[in-house]
């Protein structure tokens, strides 16, 4: 039997990078052997988290389980909740108010337009550029003062439930959405310049991290990875749900497929939000914002199975729900685009590449561990 | 590359001389949004000690626990919420689902403390610095909903339609609306305590919620054997203290109890071994009176192997229920198919036997316990002149003698003195039989001992509701009699409770009229009970004082029901009974 090159002890160094690692998006590690500067294998590894969402779900009332789907991504948990929503208002019959559908839509760009400024600064940290990661955690926390005057929280905002949204929002709130728009839009030129205008930035993600068109549907890659690469998927373009058929948006997509493309996605991504949340907040119509649910501690969801399914920051994201018509959910299996894009794609971008571009083309994933080790 | 590539990122320098747009802390801090969700308050007043917060917690970190200064009473379990810290998400159901809204979140979220074992505490009795703070979370029920919801609604024949017959008003709910009503239900138990018989109110609505309605039966007869009567007449005291019905609608438990029973033809089927004589242990029991209380006293012993007779001067069981409460609010069918269960469990019935003092002697010597629940008889008087007027009668003894049998009242004029049930019941049966009628009462409306479903059904069926009048007394006329009042003036009682009555002027009204029916309530007839033995007792107003277990004090007399001081309805009635059955188990053993 001969020694495997890639991890031959003789010639290579064996490394583990994570789970505590600045560089690691959450909770996992990359184990790598390298030969010099060069990777010649790496293997993820997941499990420090140690939550199981799904089993965990089953164990719990359905209603219960909103302040749980949350935390399966903490930058943008309001996807969690609308998919759940989505699933027990298909399988209970639920019809969801016109306003809450407005406002929804709302805190789903919202939550994507913070995401995203945290992404994009975060691109700039990995590579050294420390400012661009605060400045972006900076503007999402601008944002996150939205979420906390409509929701009562900044991160995890337990806000969409089925049958619509638990508060109205609060008078005066459109006008100060307007402001922080303006505010962050003022800004991101500065932004641009800091990171996108940068040399060294561009030296160190130009031609890196190169996702091949052709990986798109031998994956099944989605989101900024696979826009970056010349996709046009989008599920609020192919399957709209909530009110993304009154909105006019074209899919960002560009085709340069390295790192620095993925930035450029989530910086039109950025300005696609701020247009979107401008157009939601012009129409959003008067009226209630839940329908009244049955008595929640003894509410059995009819049995079935449904899958939800929207667009979150990272590409497309799912919920399977079955129900056996009890008090709890039978199974819940969360998709989250990161299962992907975290351990195939990136075990195989890893090899060849410089040990100093690990982080940086994981952070271009924008993983979300939670989401493989749910 | 380009040159202005390596300019441009230098241009962030120039932020240095501007704002920062972090918050210099502590000089500068940040109040929590109107609507932060932080440390929580709790109006202990206000909070009822439901538990709702604690179940919906899916972090279990709120704990029901007994609280020094706040006693457990009737609607208020005496719990309040402990709050852990170490395991709460801050999530906010239990604001949302607090069914009082006692419950809050303020909009504070900085606490800095030494003990870690402060971090769980009591909101509300834990004194803390944001317990005055006027913004954060509150629940907005109105939005969501969660704390309260309508009731299902009950279908209930038209006014129009149902004055032409005797046919029941309440239609009762389709299978569908039972269980949907039934699990609206939050398992508080609340109501336990307030129904007297303490019935397992919150699982036998579990049981309805999910189908078990065979179960929901047999948990009735646990602690009610009469829960057909019961789901149709009952005082419903649970409903008052429901926890749904503090932003919301009390759960319909009476109408739930009663379409249990409906779902099933033969009561005495559903039970089968469940209502049974005990193994006989060679004791005998006399039950004077086969009303609510006598027959749940009967039903229990016999399930216990007491031999019990119950005596009746009715040729039928079921006291005032059966032969007082109009066909339209309580068929006669109903009560056939309870007593079918009785004589199953092996109680003998002795119907058509009234007891007098030489009897009750008899019963003394023959039997091991006696138990007295012969209810009130004798119909009070309004001490009013014209009172023994033929056409003067007594409401009570008119609802007795099934007058839906007997001719019509087309075309006459009754007036009916009293605000009670028995008020409504006789004047809602004169309207079935085609009278006018005018109901006289002293009082407001709202001041009326009847049901308010009683009162609100009798307006609607055009009863002249004549309030505030107070009688000065009936004269003779050619054609029948001339009921004459005062009109009055409401005087506000000091202590609190109704106010009292008072002429507002010399001005005498007057009402022609056929027939006047008197129902002002009815008085305790004792004659039966030998004064040796009346010496022996305590009596207060007619009425024998017992202990908790209703024991009289004398031999091996036990008494229940209306004959001893109480609520004066039918569950109560039930509870004596179920008392007695422990006393006279004591007493005998």
């Amino acid at each position: 039997m001969g020694v495997n090159p890639a991890t031959d002890p003789k010639k290579t160094t064996h490394l583990f990078f994570g789970p505590q690692h600045p560089g690691v998006t959450g909770n996992m590690s990359i184990e790598m052997w390298f030969d010099g500067d060069q990777v010649t294998k790496a293997i993820t590894h997941v499990g420090y988290l140690h939550r199981g969402f799904e089993k965990l779900m089953e164990k719990r009332l359905w209603i219960q389980n909103f302040p749980l789907v949350c935390r399966i991504c903490v930058p943008e948990p309001d996807i969690n909740e609308e998919c759940y929503a989505l699933a027990i208002e298909e399988l209970a019959g639920i019809e969801v108010p016109e306003r809450a559908k407005w406002i929804r839509t709302l805190v789903l760009e919202m939550g994507r337009l913070a995401m995203n400024l945290m992404a994009f600064g975060g691109q700039a940290g990995t590579v050294g550029l420390g400012t661009g990661a605060m400045w972006g955690i900076t503007f999402r926390d601008f944002v996150l003062d939205l979420f906390e005057e409509l929701t009562g929280a900044r991160v995890y905002h337990i806000y969409i439930q089925p049958g619509g949204v638990r508060r109205d929002l609060p008078r005066g709130f459109r006008k100060r959405v307007h402001l922080v728009l303006n505010k962050i839009e003022k800004r991101l030129p500065e932004f641009d310049r800091l990171i996108l205008n940068n040399a060294v930035f561009k030296l160190r993600t130009k031609g890196i991290g190169v996702v091949k068109p052709e990986w798109i549907e031998e994956y099944g890659l989605v989101g900024p990875v696979a826009r970056g690469s010349g996709s046009v998927r989008d599920v609020r373009k192919d399957a709209p749900y909530e009110i993304y058929d009154k909105l006019d948006f074209d899919v960002v997509t560009e085709t340069g497929s390295d790192i620095y493309t993925r930035a450029i996605v989530r910086r039109r991504d950025i300005d696609l939000s701020i247009s979107l949340i401008r157009q939601i907040l012009g129409g959003i119509p008067a009226g209630p914002v839940a329908t009244k649910l049955p008595n929640l501690t003894e509410w059995r969801v009819p049995a079935g199975e449904y899958y939800s399914r929207v667009e979150s920051s990272r590409g497309e994201y799912g919920y399977y729900v079955v129900s056996d018509g009890s008090l709890k959910p039978r199974r819940v299996h969360v998709r989250g685009p990161s299962y992907v894009h975290a351990v195939p794609l990136l075990e195989r971008m890893l090899i060849g590449a410089n040990i100093a571009d690990v982080s940086n083309i994981m952070v271009s994933l924008t993983t979300c561990p939670p989401e493989i080790e749910r | 590359m380009k040159f202005t590539d390596v300019i441009s990122p230098f241009l962030a320098w120039s932020r240095a001389a501007k704002k920062a747009d972090t918050i210099p802390y502590p000089t500068q801090q940040n109040p929590g949004a109107d609507r932060y969700r932080g440390f929580h308050i709790n109006d202990t007043s206000k909070c009822i000690g439901c538990g709702r917060c604690e179940t919906i917690c899916e972090n279990k970190a709120i704990d029901m626990v007994k609280v020094e200064g706040i006693e457990p009473t009737k609607g208020d379990s005496g719990l309040r919420p402990v709050v852990d810290y170490g395991r709460c998400c801050w999530c906010g159901l239990c604001i949302d689902v607090c069914s009082t809204g006692s419950l809050a979140f303020t909009n504070e979220y900085r606490w800095v403390t030494e003990k870690p074992d402060t971090c769980r505490y009591t909101p509300g009795v834990d004194k803390k610095a944001w317990d005055n703070e006027e913004k954060g979370y509150r629940q907005e029920n109105d939005v969501l909903g969660w704390a309260g919801s309508p009731r299902e609604e009950m279908t209930i024949e038209v006014p129009e339609e149902r004055i032409k017959t005797f046919d029941e008003v309440v239609k009762g709910y389709t299978v569908q609306q039972a269980m949907d009503e039934a699990s609206r239900c939050i398992q508080c138990g609340l109501c336990i305590s307030a129904c007297p018989a303490h019935m397992h109110i919150p699982d036998y609505l579990k049981a309805i919620a999910e189908g078990r309605f065979v179960d929901a039966v047999k948990l009735f007869y646990d602690n009610n054997p009469l829960p057909e009567m019961c789901g149709k007449v009952c005082t419903r005291q649970c409903e008052t203290v429901c926890a749904m019905g503090y932003q919301g609608e009390s759960i319909a438990i009476r109408w739930l109890k009663r379409f249990a029973c409906e779902q099933f033809e033969s009561l005495a089927d559903v039970l089968a071994l469940d209502a049974q004589p005990g193994e006989p242990n060679g004791k005998k029991v006399a039950v004077v009176g086969a009303g609510p209380s006598g027959l749940s006293a009967a039903y229990y012993l016999s399930r216990k192997g007491y031999e019990v007779h119950v005596f009746d001067r009715y040729e039928k069981g079921g006291g005032v229920a059966w032969y007082a409460i109009p066909e339209y609010r309580l068929p006669a069918e109903g009560i056939s198919k309870q007593m079918e269960v009785f004589e199953q469990a092996g109680v003998i019935m002795n119907y058509g036997k009234e007891i007098n003092a030489a009897m009750l002697k008899k019963l003394e010597s023959e039997f091991d316990a006696v138990y007295l629940a012969v209810g009130l008889q004798k119909p009070s008087s309004a001490r009013i002149e014209g009172e023994d007027l033929p056409g003067v009668k007594p409401a009570f003894d008119f609802l007795v003698s099934s007058p839906e049998k007997g001719e019509g009242l087309k075309g006459k004029t009754v007036i009916v003195i009293g605000g009670g049930n028995v008020a409504m019941d006789t004047a809602r049966t004169c309207v079935r039989l085609g009278a006018e009628v005018i109901l006289s009462y002293r009082r407001r409306v709202e001041d009326m001992p009847a049901d308010d479903e009683e009162i609100h059904e009798a307006m609607e069926e055009a009863i002249d509701f004549r309030v505030k009048t107070i009688p000065i007394r009936i004269e003779k006329t050619k054609n029948g009699i001339r009921y004459l009042y005062h009109e009055a003036k409401m005087i506000p009682n000091p202590k609190g409770g109704r106010p009292s009555p008072k002429p507002k002027d010399d001005v005498e009204h007057a009402i022609d009229a056929d027939i006047l029916f008197s129902a002002i309530g009815q008085t305790s007839d004792i004659e039966f009970i030998p004064e040796s033995m009346q010496k022996e007792m305590e009596l207060k107003w007619g009425r024998i004082i017992v202990d908790d277990k209703q024991y009289t004090g004398y031999k091996n007399f036990f008494a229940g029901g209306d004959i001893t001081p109480g609520e004066g309805d039918a569950i109560t009635a039930i509870a004596d009974g179920l008392r007695a059955v422990q006393g006279i188990i004591d007493r005998l053993e």
